[in-house]
């Protein structure tokens, strides 16, 4: 009994181990590698509950196996029909009562975890930001500092003992979405004309990746999210950086001229010029992120004047249109679009 | 009515009427036999065509970035796979059974309302053809037409006529209301039934279980396919008379859809499981040769499924942003619906338990459901604790799930009826080997499909995407999952094949194949147009038990 | 093998069922009532939500007479079922089409109700929250008021010609369900519309 015993344990810590290092390797969007208290909190509940389930699993399925093996009708059988048993009072009441206790247990468990997550009061130091979802593209708005940009979003980390705490306010310009990065939180849907709020505090820096999980048209699949989690300094020099109007040398304002007489600008913004349609993302800082489209390509010229050029083809039935410019037009464009840092 | 239903089936070379009078009375019919005949047939084409919009998916998603399709038809496939499967194959499947078999259990002639009855088969096939009409006559004048792209569950705003023009998401909106039609009249006919037209003696608490089971069910389509009826008119009405139902712009609420149609879908699935607890219930016993185990606790199971069924809806909405008060509270109702379900599970077993377990296909099927039910109602668990449903919620750890309950549970135990009750619609056996290699080839596809399928959920695939990127550690999950689908495909494949060989040439099955002891078994195989030469007057459960057993009949213990 | 007959002693119980015209009927109710309900939420949801526009205190007047025509109409349906169980086919069509009539009555008083919204008042269906909800819920009533009226008039021509007896007095019966169903949900009606939500 004791060897057993034993080699049970080493076995569940054999595979606790792994799962612990494989965790955040078997996947960038593991819900099971948290890096943020939500996450954490949702992880902590769900060990609980796979383990009370587990535990039934075992159990029932333990007795349907042996029923089926033990009471399998016998070649030499005597033709007899079995005794018939029509039901058990007893029985029956232990098999309600117990798993109404399993059921006010969990209940219980979960209930803590709502109210910790959905019920904690937002603290003063908080970074606030506005989530607005577009058909098929994120855009961000940091009301207290300033700042609007799409795509990817940069949040301080936070440290456990004193944490800064990033606080999302989710809305939506036309369909439903959901934002849902796993590792730092469990998914929150932003839905137009009700506003949703959600919070996260990694304590590690990073980028964490996570997409789109509300059905929301024809792109939803490539409605991804990047969340640049990074340093307090890293995150004050990007805001800082992400405040500054944008830039224009002589040498490319050919670009910039094409770009302010084509349709380019009544939906684009490109703060300090006469740019500042709100319909798609705000390209003021468009080099400064590492992906165009909301994650679909990488953000190389190559890519970038191929998604002016023909859209569908990076992004199949996204709501940009083709603009029909010629070549040299394009690359005029691109070149202007590659000096907006 | 012809001879072949009182002398079973006759050699091709005795006259028979033309082709175009025994068509034509099939269309006219309305005999709950031959509607439940057709409402079978209807269910298994459309599960092929159901099949082939999964199969299309799944090979679109066996690598990333995959072009099989475009995402535009992946979006229109998986919005019809699910619509088809709940809507033109699970419910018409379990409307023709009960059809089929409950006059027959309760020993009545017909259904309480025989012309309705056809009203409402015609209206449900109407419904399913109307539409697949949208693939061919979806295009409306902006051109944005064929089939209905919104998903099964068409959330508002995504169906306003901004974001969905033309004529598809019509398509969805009036097929499933006229098929609605169809859904509540035979609901209306199955509880008049049971109320009205039971045989002498036959106390509702001696009544088969399956006649219980559907009683629930039909009260559950009255109750539930009704506020889906209402949302679809007013979509139609924000669609066409301008109206602003579910218009944001105007103030109205996408999350008032969202109620409206989880208060129909959540109901909807206890409609599509019920019937299956219903087969598991009759084969179970009959295989393990014993009674079933707790009939009244079945009974008050059943019936609590069916009333906290209808509280529990917004389990599918703990991501929407309701209040922690709201979000608990339908973790409780959710969690509480576990007891009686788990109960029946455990019913199940005792019969099992002290019998003498036969493993011909029907049982097969029943026991692999026994498992793979068990399994769904974990992962359900699982879901029921709303914060690990905000990470499992829309992902494939979601679609896994009710996978899981519909084809590892409700197609299961439809195929062990399909296997169990054939002998008595068509007079012949199936073919036993056939149904076995049907068996092991579906289960091998299934649990290759839906178990790997719950991987890629929590590590954060989630659903209604037509392609993924590449380096999320999906990829050689989605791979499995999809090669698991050519199983089931094979075994589907033999199982329609040994239906229609065995119709024509399998063994006479004579009245009573498999030593069962409800009514139906009491009657000729197939039955006559009348059913019972006499119309049969019973005194416990197991009518049939107490004729062969007259030295120990059921109604000394009932 | 010939099927083993199930036919028993016959059992000592006075086998009574209820009859199928009624619980087909209670159903169809239930589901009806469903239907209703959900409309109604609608209705309460969005009271005091529209953004713009006519609101109900502005235009909307409670319609006693109209209400108390429906009413009544259930008690005149009542009457003449009672008329055609006893075989009195003259009093029973007179109660009968003063049904009809008073359905129709409460019907032309909706359509006058009607004309005066929306053209005096600008009060349509896409004019707002309260216009789309209003004529959806009262709309939706007045079809089911116009389906039985037509079920009536069946009724009622069966009975000019002749056919219909005392026999038929359980289906007419049925057939007043319906109607006492409709008057029913008309309280409801009222009392959220012109009551609750102004």
């Amino acid at each position: 009994m004791r060897g057993s015993r034993t080699i049970v344990t080493v076995c569940w810590s054999a595979v606790g181990a792994f799962a612990e290092t494989a965790r955040p390797f078997l996947s960038p969007t593991n819900i099971f590698a948290p890096v943020s208290t939500p996450a954490q909190s949702i992880f902590d509940l769900s060990v609980f509950v796979l383990e009370v389930t587990a535990l039934i699993f075992v159990l029932v399925f333990g007795l349907l196996v042996y029923a089926v093996v033990k009471f399998r009708k016998r070649r030499t059988g005597d033709g007899q029909e079995p005794a018939q048993v029509y039901g058990s009072s007893q029985l029956e009441l232990a098999w309600t009562v117990i798993p109404v206790l399993i059921v006010v247990v969990l209940f219980l468990a979960s209930a803590r975890v709502i109210a910790s997550i959905q019920n904690a009061a937002q603290p003063s130091n908080a970074i606030e930001v506005t989530v607005i979802g577009h058909q098929f593209w994120w855009e961000y708005r940091y009301p207290s500092l300033g700042v609007v940009t799409a795509n990817e979003l940069h949040i301080p980390v936070s440290d456990p003992v004193h944490p800064t705490p990033t606080y999302l306010t989710l809305l939506s310009a036309d369909t439903d979405h959901s934002f849902w990065v796993p590792r730092l939180a469990g998914k929150t849907d932003l839905i137009p004309n009700h506003p949703n709020s959600m919070w996260m505090d990694p304590h590690e820096t990073g980028l964490f990746l996570g997409q789109c999980a509300q059905y929301c048209g024809t792109q939803h699949a490539m409605m991804l999210l990047r969340v640049y989690v990074q340093t307090r300094d890293e995150f004050d020099r990007w805001i800082h950086q992400q405040r500054q109007r944008a830039q224009v040398t002589d040498t490319v304002s050919e670009g910039q001229k094409i770009f302010q007489r084509t349709a380019c600008i009544t939906c684009h913004a490109v703060g300090g010029t006469v740019a500042n349609g709100r319909f798609g993302p705000d390209l003021t800082h468009l080099m400064s992120r590492d992906t165009i489209a909301s994650g679909a390509a990488p953000n190389t010229p190559a890519n970038l004047r191929h998604w002016i050029q023909d859209p569908d083809a990076i992004k199949p039935g996204s709501k940009m249109p083709a603009m029909g410019l010629s070549d040299p037009e394009l690359n005029s464009v691109t070149a202007y679009l590659e000096t907006l840092r | 009515m012809s001879i072949e239903s009182v002398a079973g089936p006759i050699p091709q070379t005795a006259m028979r009427p033309p082709l175009v009078e025994q068509l034509h009375s099939w269309v006219i019919t309305v005999d709950h036999k031959r509607l439940g005949i057709l409402y079978i047939l209807y269910a298994l084409v459309f599960l092929l065509v159901g099949g082939l919009e999964a199969t299309i998916m799944r090979i679109q998603l066996i690598r990333p970035h995959n072009d099989f399709v475009s995402p535009q038809v992946f979006n229109r496939m998986f919005t019809m796979h699910g619509t088809t499967m709940i809507f033109f194959v699970v419910m018409p499947v379990m409307f023709g059974f009960a059809n089929y078999l409950i006059p027959l259990m309760i020993g009545a002639r017909d259904m309480a309302f025989p012309r309705l009855n056809a009203f409402s088969f015609w209206m449900t096939a109407f419904g399913g053809l109307l539409l697949y009409f949208s693939l061919v006559g979806g295009d409306g004048l902006y051109g944005a037409g064929s089939a209905p792209d919104v998903g099964w569950f068409a959330y508002a705003p995504l169906t306003s006529k901004t974001f969905s023009q033309g004529h598809s998401t019509d398509f969805w909106t009036l097929s499933l209301l006229i098929s609605g039609f169809g859904s509540v009249g035979t609901a209306i006919n199955i509880i008049a039934t049971i109320l009205c037209s039971r045989c002498d003696g036959m106390t509702l608490s001696k009544m088969p279980l399956l006649a219980w089971l559907n009683l629930t069910m039909g009260g559950l389509v009255i109750l539930a396919v009704s506020p889906l009826t209402a949302a679809q008119l007013m979509l139609l009405i924000d669609r066409y008379l301008g109206g602003h139902f579910f218009d944001t712009q105007a103030g109205g609420s996408a999350v008032l859809w969202m109620h409206f149609f989880w208060v129909f879908g959540h109901p909807e699935v206890y409609v599509l499981v019920i019937p299956a607890f219903a087969f598991a219930s009759e084969i179970i016993p009959v295989f393990s040769r014993k009674a079933i185990f707790g009939y009244p606790v079945m009974v008050a199971a059943t019936i609590c499924i069916g009333f906290i069924g209808m509280s529990v809806w917004a389990h599918h909405m703990f991501t929407v942003g309701m209040s922690s008060n709201a979000n608990t509270f339908f973790v409780l109702s959710t969690m509480a619906i576990a007891v009686p379900t788990g109960i029946k599970i455990f019913n199940w077993l005792a019969t099992m338990w002290g019998g003498q377990i036969h493993f011909e296909t029907p049982m097969l099927f029943c026991i692999a459901f026994l498992f793979q039910f068990l399994i769904a109602g974990l992962t359900g668990i699982m879901q029921a604790a709303a914060p690990f449903d905000w990470q499992l919620t829309a992902s494939y750890f979601v679609v896994a799930h009710f996978h899981y309950v519909i084809v590892g549970g409700i197609l299961f135990t439809l195929f062990g009826a399909f296997y169990y009750w054939f002998p008595k619609m068509s007079g012949r056996m199936y073919n036993e080997a056939l149904g076995r290699l049907h068996f092991w080839l579906f289960i091998i596809g299934f649990h290759l499909t839906f178990d790997f399928m719950h991987i890629p959920g929590v590590l954060g695939m989630p659903r209604r995407i037509y392609t993924y990127e590449p380096g999320r550690g999906w990829d050689i999950w989605n791979l499995i999952v999809t090669i698991g689908v050519f199983f089931q495909a094979a075994g589907v494949l033999i199982f329609i094949g040994n239906l229609v060989w065995s119709y024509f040439r399998g063994k006479l099955a004579g009245s009573d194949p498999w030593d069962g002891w409800t009514l139906e078994w009491s009657t000729t195989s197939p039955p006559p147009t009348y059913n019972f030469r006499a119309i049969p007057a019973v005194k416990s459960r197991r009518p049939l038990w107490d004729l062969k057993h007259p030295e120990d009949p059921d109604w000394h213990y009932e | 093998m010939s099927a083993p007959s199930a036919v028993m002693a016959q059992s000592d119980i006075r086998w009574n069922l209820p009859a199928r015209g009624p619980v087909g009927m209670s159903c169809l109710i239930a589901a009806e009532v469903a239907i209703f309900t959900i409309f109604v939420v609608a209705y309460i949801f969005y009271i005091g939500k529209s953004l713009a526009g006519p609101q109900p205190h502005d235009v909307l007047h409670p319609p006693i007479f109209l209400t108390s025509c429906l009413l009544s109409s259930s008690l005149t349906i009542h009457i003449a079922v009672r008329f055609l169980r006893g075989g009195t086919m003259m009093s029973f069509a007179l109660w009968w089409v003063l049904t009809m009539v008073l359905g129709a009555v409460f019907l032309a008083g909706t359509i006058r109700e009607w004309r005066h919204l929306i053209y005096e008042d600008g009060l349509t269906i896409q004019t707002n929250l309260f216009g789309t909800t209003y004529y959806s819920l009262v709309g939706l009533h007045a079809f089911h008021v116009i389906v039985g009226l037509l079920a009536l008039g069946t009724v009622l021509a069966f009975t000019l010609r002749g056919e219909v007896r005392k026999e038929h007095a359980e289906r007419a019966d049925v057939l007043s369900m319906y109607w006492h169903f409709v008057d029913v949900v008309w309280v409801v009606v009222f009392l959220v519309v012109y009551v609750i939500g102004r």
